[in-house]
């Protein structure tokens, strides 16, 4: 069949399509939005009527996909690897109900926190939910281990953890495809009680997981995902797992890899392959892109066995991702050196667009807050996080989804009048309403700057979910409507703004102002399509 | 064959364009071809890069060691210092535009920039903007900037060409035409102007 030029994240969403993919629910976030997108652009897909839709936060995304699940046809949940906390409770949960359709969890990692605000590694969540892992290490096997996967989801009734970290997710390289499997038909499971969490059922489906974990682990090893290569020097045996392994490679080339390597992408890690490595070496290197997990697992607590290398002992960093030169170090080669870097050259950081509402907003924001004593802006997760940067330097906070509101909440608890939060549209309907409830129920002075550009800006320009119904939410939840003011960030109408900002910060309740103005980037392509389609309708009745 | 290739620009500048025309290029020669992307946060305004490693044999990283990269190709004279410590002693180039991006207060001054890329013992140092501009737009500076390291990729010429016919024919045979000229006053300046 064709080859196609495929990012990982493609890849990913490729061989979901072609393994009779029914559903995709996610929320974007870099570096997993691509999986979502790539779907949403295919034409086999719509043609195909999978579902692809944008949901509102990752929490609904994945009872979504149980959902579909449990209506027997195969889901897929994607997320970058903080949203896996969001949607938390549904994930641990759906391990214990288990899986009826094919079910796939895709957390993308961002070890080097390229875009993120950790490096949490998502093994450990998979490890926590006792379900299977895999790891791809290249484009191709994250296409083929998408329809491995829900044939192993559906062969144990389990869901399955898919784990990507960011240099997998946007690295394109040529991918064969498979043949293209039909979807499933709806159908419930045969044990119509088996997702009802009740104790006495969640005991017995519990025992049920417990149960099934041995025969994962031997599943590492029979599907070729946990492989032992042989090696003739035995003072050491080496673990790659994921990307770890191409590094690895990297150092070689052409030449045969002295070592014995367990190459890993699938967890729980065969115990047999682990002891038949263990048992012919003297030491053991592991490479793992993200936290130290496996090396955790072969030290023990007493670490009293055969030396083991990796990041706990300083072979490897403890933080940030790893590459060709770190796994070079790693194995005592010697690394090429490069110019040095002159030290004429300056950062340049990300920086908000020329033209974006977001510094209209802060800019009259900043101005009202000169009446107060600096720290009092809790903001979010989103383009505007970058007002925390100068020139703006306008927040003071941005810890996770939807944060801004309930922070600020708890500041003006504490005392701090006037506290603000400022808090984008599709932020706010991914998990700030619920914190604006909080505060309208506690009366608290706080004064919830609401940034509607009216997308979802930082990945690119997703729809939001709030679109339109913005007003009338904020009404329903209990804001009283003189403080509902909605203003249009403009440079021309600054002094205006800074005006309603003022009035509200001076109110003693719960106000809201919602700041809109279309971002430049959407806005910009919608005009490039509008023109575009003007042309064409005019081209057509010229003929 | 073997080329590793760092991309160095600024979020918006176009890197991803020369990424695929030399991709698309190196796929209808038969080469393997592995192309890493920076995309999310700093794609505003930020420093962005991409490693592209072509081969005729098998890739195993997607990023390319330091110390390994046989090209920098940087369509901004500043973001073309930040990867020399990838380029490659023994044979490396450097291709870059002069044309500065200024969206940092604490930018340097050109000539400085300017001084540290002539230190290289292969380098070619080209006015992308003045001569996309003269071949009809400044937004085919990054082709201008292709076509100045297209000498070095070790790819024929004419899968470059056609590469950009595939790429911009979607849009418009004005955009291929304007494209394929960029393309050529690049590489005219780079071999007149090579000193190795």
């Amino acid at each position: 069949m064709d080859k196609l030029l495929l990012l990982g994240d493609e890849a990913i969403a490729q061989g979901a399509v072609d393994a009779g993919l029914s559903g995709v629910f996610a929320y974007p976030g870099t570096p997993s939005t691509e999986i979502t997108e790539y779907i949403q652009a295919s034409k086999e897909a719509k043609e195909r009527h999978i579902v692809s839709q944008w949901s509102s936060n990752e929490k609904t995304a994945m009872e979504t996909a149980i959902g579909m699940s449990y209506a027997g046809k195969r889901a897929m949940v994607c997320m970058k690897h903080v949203g896996l906390n969001v949607a938390a409770d549904a994930f641990i949960n759906s391990a214990i109900t288990g899986a009826h359709g094919g079910l796939v969890v895709v957390s993308a990692d961002d070890p080097s926190m390229h875009s993120s605000q950790n490096e949490q590694d998502s093994r450990f969540y998979g490890k926590f939910a006792q379900i299977p892992i895999l790891e791809p290490s290249n484009q191709q096997e994250a296409y083929d281990m998408m329809r491995y996967s829900f044939e192993l989801s559906e062969r144990f009734g389990t869901p399955v953890l898919f784990r990507i970290t960011t240099r997998l997710s946007h690295s394109r390289s040529g991918v064969e495809r498979n043949k293209v499997l039909p979807q499933h038909e709806l159908n419930l499971p045969s044990d119509l009680k088996q997702f009802v969490l009740l104790p006495s059922i969640a005991r017995k489906q519990y025992n049920t997981l417990l149960g099934k974990q041995v025969a994962f682990q031997e599943e590492s090893e029979k599907s070729g995902y946990n492989k032992l290569f042989s090696g003739k020097d035995k003072s050491m045996g080496i673990v790659a797992c994921g990307i770890a392994y191409n590094y690895l490679l990297e150092n070689y080339q052409e030449e045969e890899i002295p070592y014995p390597v367990l190459k890993t992408g699938q967890y729980p890690v065969s115990r047999k392959l682990v002891k038949e490595l263990y048992d012919q070496v003297d030491s053991i290197l592991i490479l793992e892109e993200g936290y130290p997990i496996l090396e955790e697992l072969f030290r023990g607590i007493l670490d009293e066995g055969k030396t083991i290398k990796g990041r706990m002992d300083g072979t490897l960093p403890r933080a940030g991702e790893l590459n060709p030169n770190l796994v070079a170090k790693a194995l005592g080669m010697e690394i090429p050196e490069g110019y040095e870097i002159p030290d004429v050259l300056k950062g340049r950081p990300p920086l908000l667009c020329d033209g974006c509402s977001h510094w209209d907003s802060f800019g009259a924001l900043n101005e009202a807050m000169l009446d107060y004593s600096p720290g009092r802006v809790l903001a979010d997760i989103g383009c505007y996080t970058l007002s925390a940067l100068p020139p703006l330097n306008s927040i003071n906070s941005c810890v996770d989804m939807g944060a801004s509101i309930t922070m600020a909440v708890g500041a003006a608890e504490a005392g701090l009048v006037p506290a603000v939060a400022a808090i984008g549209d599709s932020t706010f309907t991914h998990s700030g309403m619920t914190g604006l409830l909080d505060a309208v129920n506690r009366k608290v002075p706080v004064t919830v700057l609401l940034l509607d550009n009216s997308t979802t800006g930082m990945t690119g320009g997703q729809d939001s979910a709030g679109l339109g119904k913005l007003d009338d939410i904020v009404k329903g939840i209990g804001v009283e409507e003189a403080h509902i003011r909605v203003i249009k960030p403009l440079r021309r109408l600054h002094e205006e703004n800074v005006q309603v900002f003022k009035e509200e910060l001076a109110y003693q309740g719960v106000s809201v102002i919602i700041a809109r103005r279309e971002c430049v980037q959407t806005l910009a392509r919608r005009m490039k399509l509008k023109h575009a389609k003007k042309k064409v309708a005019k081209e057509n009745s010229a003929q | 064959m073997k080329k590793d290739i760092i991309l160095g620009g600024v979020g918006g500048q176009g890197i991803l364009t020369i990424a695929t025309t030399i991709g698309l290029a190196a796929l209808s020669e038969g080469l393997q071809l592995k192309q890493s992307e920076v995309h999310g946060m700093s794609q505003r305004g930020g420093d962005v890069q991409s490693h592209l490693r072509l081969s005729s044999g098998l890739i195993a990283s997607d990023l390319i060691p330091e110390g390994k990269a046989d090209m920098i190709i940087s369509v901004e004279p500043l973001e073309a210092l930040r990867y020399f410590n990838m380029l490659d002693r023994k044979n490396g180039w450097l291709i870059t535009s002069i044309n500065p991006f200024k969206n940092i207060s604490n930018y340097p001054e050109l000539e400085d920039v300017l001084t540290e890329v002539r230190k290289l013992p292969r380098y070619i140092t080209i006015d992308a903007d003045k001569i996309a501009l003269a071949q009809g737009s400044v937004k085919a500076a990054n082709i201008v900037v292709l076509g100045a390291a297209s000498p070095f990729i070790g790819l024929k010429y004419a899968s470059l060409e056609d590469a950009i016919r595939q790429l911009f024919g979607k849009k418009s045979e004005e955009l291929v035409q304007l494209n394929l000229k960029a393309l050529k006053a690049g590489r005219e300046f780079a071999e007149e102007n090579r000193k190795v």
